[in-house]
């Protein structure tokens, strides 16, 4: 189980004082849970995510893993408790051969049929994949779903995936959708958290969490939230973004010699 | 003269040509400037030069599927061991070649070893070289490696080399040079580790004559600590050819790296291209692993590790 308190992250602002991403947010996210964390872009959804992965750091607050106070642990030590991260925007590794990647995600020297198996479950039909190095030769959509493969490969505790369908294809998008309804049915203990704008990923949770401005604006089922997302989607209530006043633009300061 | 191998010296040829024993086929071990141990096979003939301290290997035409040893170690302080070894590849060849020197030094002199090595690649023949440098112990004398490499290639032949230096080696000049003729095809990969105060200098020129020949030059470093590390890769292209030179260096601590690819044209038909790039690790990288286990220390081993495998 996962546990957040109070949890504050600040950044500092342009103006000199602090700005808050995380406002006081206090949320618990049961074993056995399927969450999707929803919202309008810049509400720090993806600012929570990297928080409980302790890839930031909060300004206050508390997080508890199974009753353990993680607040202050590393990435290393969280990843080591069964906490699991999929990038929105993964890395790039020179050199890297996608099998070695996944084998360091699970801990061990994985049979190439277990390979295959992760690869297939993100849409990734070729064994030649295997030999491929994780660098710029692979597309973006490629370089996602091996992202995923990986995160299947660890089999955590507490998986949060950073908006898996960013960057990937319908088709494979289709397939994906499935590995998660798959997860989902045989979930066994297994906690999943994924920031989604998708529908149907939407669609598959027990719990959506709609974050607004740093904070929990309302928790629920698919069948009392959609109702309100598409609402939200066409912009008819106060769920939708409402218009900012654009940004003072300086002319001079944009070279016009390209 | 037969020489004794000791640990230290089945270590080093661990280390550098994969070798545990005497290897099977054709070899030459030499150690401290002498011959160990020397093996001619049906097809391929080792024999001393009389001008100059070295070796010849003969690989008669069309022989296929075998590998030739031509390690080197160095134990002895002080010494400055300089050889030739000269390759004669026949036609229609497909040979590795392994070659490679280890040093171990135990006390404040220096140890160099420079060896020059030429090869001659018959026509459509195709040959692999792997050169592994290394040096170790636990004296403050320098381990010196400045190889030298010339290659001819005949028409349509193919030749890959791999030259490594992973650790141990306080300083070495490297040079490269190379001849292709029509649809001949090189493949120039370069690794290097350069940690503590080690200098490193790679200078290559490669000279495309013949049409549709080709080189692909890959040079892959990570400079560590107080090292310095300078690359000089030239690609001339003088009829319609192919050309590419990649400099990629990771680079730590207070390390300096100076990568200067260059391209030459003088044929309308040549088209070259290089790229060179150099950085430290990312922070992605190492933030990704640590998701996955690793601890940070772990994590750079890691990506170093895959970088230059």
């Amino acid at each position: 189980m996962l546990e957040l308190k109070n949890l504050v992250f600040e950044v500092p602002a342009d103006d000199g004082g602090t700005k808050r991403i995380i406002d006081d947010l206090t949320l618990t996210i049961p074993d056995d849970r399927f969450t999707v964390i929803t919202g309008p872009n810049g509400g720090g959804k993806s600012t929570l995510a990297k928080l409980i992965m302790g890839i930031e750091e909060p300004t206050s607050g508390t997080i508890l893993f199974d009753g353990e106070d993680i607040t202050g642990m590393s990435i290393t030590d969280r990843a080591k408790l069964g906490i699991g991260y999929g990038f929105q925007q993964p890395a790039r590794f020179r050199g890297m051969k996608v099998k070695k990647l996944l084998d360091i995600a699970a801990g061990k020297k994985l049979p190439m049929l277990a390979c295959n198996e992760y690869l297939s479950k993100v849409g990734l039909c070729s064994a030649s994949y295997l030999t491929r190095e994780v660098d710029k030769s692979l597309s973006g959509g490629e370089v996602k779903r091996i992202e995923i493969a990986t995160i299947l490969a660890r089999d955590p505790k507490l998986a949060i995936y950073d908006e898996p369908e960013a960057g990937i294809d319908l088709w494979s998008f289709d397939r994906l959708t499935e590995t998660f309804r798959d997860i989902h049915a045989a979930r066994d203990g297994r906690s999943i958290v994924i920031i989604s704008h998708q529908e149907r990923i939407i669609q598959l949770a027990d719990e959506i969490v709609l974050l607004r401005n740093g904070q929990v604006v309302e928790t629920g089922t698919p069948e009392e939230l959609m109702p309100k997302l598409g609402f939200a989607a066409r912009g008819l209530d106060d769920y939708g973004c409402p218009l900012s006043t654009p940004t003072e633009l300086h002319l001079t300061e944009i070279p016009t010699t390209c | 003269m037969a020489v004794d191998l000791s640990p230290i010296d089945e270590g080093l040829l661990a280390e550098i040509a994969n070798l545990h024993g005497m290897p099977k086929g054709a070899f030459n071990i030499r150690k401290d400037g002498e011959l160990v141990e020397r093996h001619s096979s049906a097809f391929i003939e080792i024999s001393t030069k009389t001008d100059v301290p070295g070796i010849d290997i003969r690989i008669a035409p069309g022989t296929k599927g075998e590998t030739v040893y031509i390690p080197v170690i160095v134990t002895q302080s002080g010494l400055k061991d300089v050889v030739y070894n000269t390759f004669y590849i026949g036609e229609d060849c497909d040979v590795k070649i392994v070659a490679g020197c280890g040093i171990h030094n135990h006390s404040d002199q220096a140890s160099e070893h420079d060896g020059i090595h030429s090869f001659y690649c018959g026509k459509n023949s195709r040959v692999v070289y792997v050169e592994k440098h290394y040096g170790e112990g636990e004296g403050t004398g320098e381990r010196i490696l400045n190889p030298t490499t010339n290659v001819y290639l005949e028409e349509g032949a193919y030749c890959e080399m791999e030259m490594v230096q992973l650790r141990g080696v306080t300083s070495t000049v490297r040079d490269t040079n190379a001849e292709l003729g029509a649809d001949a095809k090189l493949v120039l990969v370069e690794k290097l580790l350069t940690h503590d105060r080690q200098t490193a200098e790679s200078n290559m020129k490669v000279e495309l004559k013949g049409e549709g020949s080709s080189v692909q030059v890959i040079s892959r470093s990570v400079a560590q600590d107080d090292s310095v590390q300078v690359f000089n890769p030239l690609v001339i292209g003088e009829a319609a050819c192919r050309g590419h030179v990649q400099c990629d260096a990771i680079i730590m601590g207070n390390a300096k790296v100076k990568a200067i690819p260059g391209i030459e044209a003088a044929s309308e038909d040549a088209m070259l291209v290089h790229e060179a790039a150099i950085g430290k690790i990312a922070g992605d990288q190492i933030v990704k692993l640590m998701t996955l286990g690793l601890t940070e220390e772990e994590a750079e081993a890691e990506i170093l590790d895959d970088f230059l495998s």
